[in-house]
């Protein structure tokens, strides 16, 4: 056995240990946002979000067609996964008996743990080579692949979370049960719902090995949904391992706008969660 | 609405929902049917000699996928072991020892780490940490580790360490955020009870937090090292892309997903491609293993718990 005063200094060096990991673990932040926005934030201008990219060894350029490109895949994306990945929480939480039911959490929980570069092969085999192409449909498809199992799980949780009497005052009324479902528990989760529907938007919107292998990039503007399309996080990707000072600066520019994007989401998602606490106090 | 009609609405709705999940399953399965549609060429060709040769060469189309397999191996448990210290240490600290308004704001900013997109990390590795590593971290370890071949070799700075680093602020905040739930799920009564019998604040924490948690803790760990095995972009970004089995923990390496990602849009021949997919194969196989371990150990300490 130690002696106290050995025992006292181990439990005081142990303690300063564990606030400096925890120092550790936040530093890392502040630093990526330091070098984000002091080599993002000078390189933005107004011509930069409004014009498409200049020709190698031109000056100037923009993002414009990545920033359209990446919006239209992302709001496809959300058009299949979120009604579909609602409907498929909804039915882990209000039917969780049954062998299809665990056969399909099992899966959704499997879908989580695909390498997204993985969920790119699959939708290369899939889509792009029937169609002979890179389109924004893939783009879209692997997005959606993405997005799908986190909101199923979010919504999962949510609705668990509702209390059983909610549904049961419902039914007692006469109501039936899919009605009690969609007007009662979906609709009372409304806020919830946006919430990890919003942070399942801000995880999609970094990907890019997945859009690499699907969408692909073009640096014009695409001539419709089944061509080859740009996006930002691409864009960033191919102007970081490119050899130019230029393209560089661009990329920085183009990761501040990517990183603002996905806080502000992740920022009102909480917001809306907090305050939705709040309310049901 | 008649009793009947409610009956067949409610059994409508059921179906629909049933209808859909049976849909997602298949569509699931149909992912091993094209990766390995895709892949067949490669397995035709090469045979058990895929998984168990190191050449990868486009050029004489010789393609195996061990390499990458060490590359992958080599840079996840790396961040292991910087990001577990990191990780456990920081959920301690915040269920143990921080104060009580200051949890909620340190909890957020680690958890935002996981918010930051991968392409991000890798842009920041490629003109940030590779310099700094290359400057200053492995002159400084080569020197003062002359007899090892760890931190030997030219100094790039793309390189599995390099690729490790970035990983491990990556699987951060999955580490912590696993962690803390396991600690604040361990009876209170514990902790009283190593403190009543004399126990100090950090006796206390590794007999009845530390102990009754570590199977929690576990499956944490290996679900970042999931996370790890499977991150793409930034290790595509910062890892050097070659196909090489080197002792040098700063030479240029690649990983199963990088290697996809690097090499996908130019793969000229069938069979470059077809052993792309093989390798996405492999790399999806090891990480539903990894995974699903994880999901095994947690919902056995939740029972015994």
């Amino acid at each position: 056995m130690m002696k106290y005063t050995q025992r006292k200094i181990k439990n005081n060096f142990m303690k300063f240990l564990l606030f400096f990991l925890t120092l550790f673990a936040v530093i890392p932040l502040a630093i990526i946002f330091f070098h984000v926005i002091r080599s993002g934030f000078g390189a933005l201008n107004y011509s930069f979000l409004t014009s498409l990219p200049a020709p190698i060894g031109q000056p100037g350029g923009g993002i414009a067609n990545a920033l359209i490109g990446s919006f239209t895949m992302i709001a496809l994306a959300s058009l299949i996964s979120i009604p579909v990945g609602i409907f498929g929480g909804t039915f882990l939480s209000e039917y969780p008996q049954g062998k299809l039911s665990s056969s399909f959490s099992f899966v959704v929980d499997l879908m989580t743990s695909i390498p997204s570069i993985v969920i790119g092969l699959y939708i290369y085999a899939m889509i792009v080579v029937p169609m002979k192409g890179f389109s924004a449909y893939a783009g879209a498809l692997a997005l959606a692949l993405l997005m799908f199992p986190i909101v199923v799980k979010s919504t999962e949780e949510i609705l668990k979370l509702l209390p059983q009497n909610i549904r049961e005052a419902g039914l007692a009324l006469g109501i039936p049960r899919w009605r009690v479902i969609l007007s009662i528990v979906l609709k009372g989760s409304i806020p919830s719902l946006t919430t990890g529907v919003l942070l399942s938007i801000a995880r999609i919107s970094g990907e890019t090995a997945p859009l690499l292998l699907t969408a692909f990039g073009n640096q014009y503007w695409a001539d419709g949904l089944n061509q080859p399309t740009a996006s930002l996080t691409v864009q960033i990707y191919n102007y970081a391992i490119s050899p130019y000072q230029e393209w560089h600066q661009q990329a920085w520019a183009g990761a501040f706008i990517l990183l603002m994007t996905v806080f502000i989401f992740n920022l009102i998602a909480r917001g809306i969660l907090v305050k939705s606490q709040k309310d049901s106090r | 609405m008649k009793r009947k009609e409610v009956r067949i609405s409610d059994l409508l709705f059921h179906n629909f929902l049933r209808g859909l999940a049976c849909l997602v399953i298949a569509l699931f399965l149909t992912l091993f049917v094209f990766l390995f549609a895709s892949a067949q060429p490669t397995f035709l060709a090469r045979g058990w000699s895929f998984f168990f040769e190191s050449t990868w060469s486009p050029t004489k189309e010789i393609f195996s996928v061990l390499a990458f397999v060490y590359g992958t191996m080599v840079s996840s448990f790396l961040a292991l072991f910087f990001a577990v210290p990191i990780s456990v240490g920081s959920a301690l600290f915040l269920t143990q020892i921080c104060p009580k308004q200051l949890k909620r704001p340190i909890r957020t900013l680690i958890e935002l780490l996981a918010a930051i997109p991968s392409v991000v990390y890798g842009l920041w590795g490629i003109f940030v940490l590779a310099p700094f590593i290359k400057n200053y971290i492995q002159p400084f370890l080569s020197v003062h580790t002359e007899s090892l071949p760890f931190f030997q070799g030219p100094p790039f700075g793309l390189g599995l360490f390099t690729a490790a680093i970035i990983l491990a602020i990556m699987i951060i905040p999955t580490i912590t955020t696993i962690s803390i739930e396991v600690f604040s799920s361990i009876p209170q009564l514990y902790h009283e009870g190593a403190k009543a019998l004399g126990a100090t604040d950090w006796e206390a924490m590794r007999m009845a937090v530390l102990a009754p948690g570590f199977s929690g803790v576990f499956a944490a760990v290996i679900l970042g090292l999931g996370r790890a095995m499977g991150e793409t972009m930034a290790v595509t970004m910062v890892i050097g892309n070659r196909a090489d089995i080197s002792p040098s923990l700063f030479s240029p390496a690649a990983t199963m997903a990088s290697v996809i990602a690097n090499e996908y849009a130019e793969a000229g021949s069938n069979l470059h491609s077809a052993s792309l997919a093989a390798v996405g194969l492999t790399l999806l196989l090891i990480s539903m293993v990894v995974n699903l371990a994880a999901r095994i150990i947690i919902r056995r300490a939740r029972r015994n718990a």
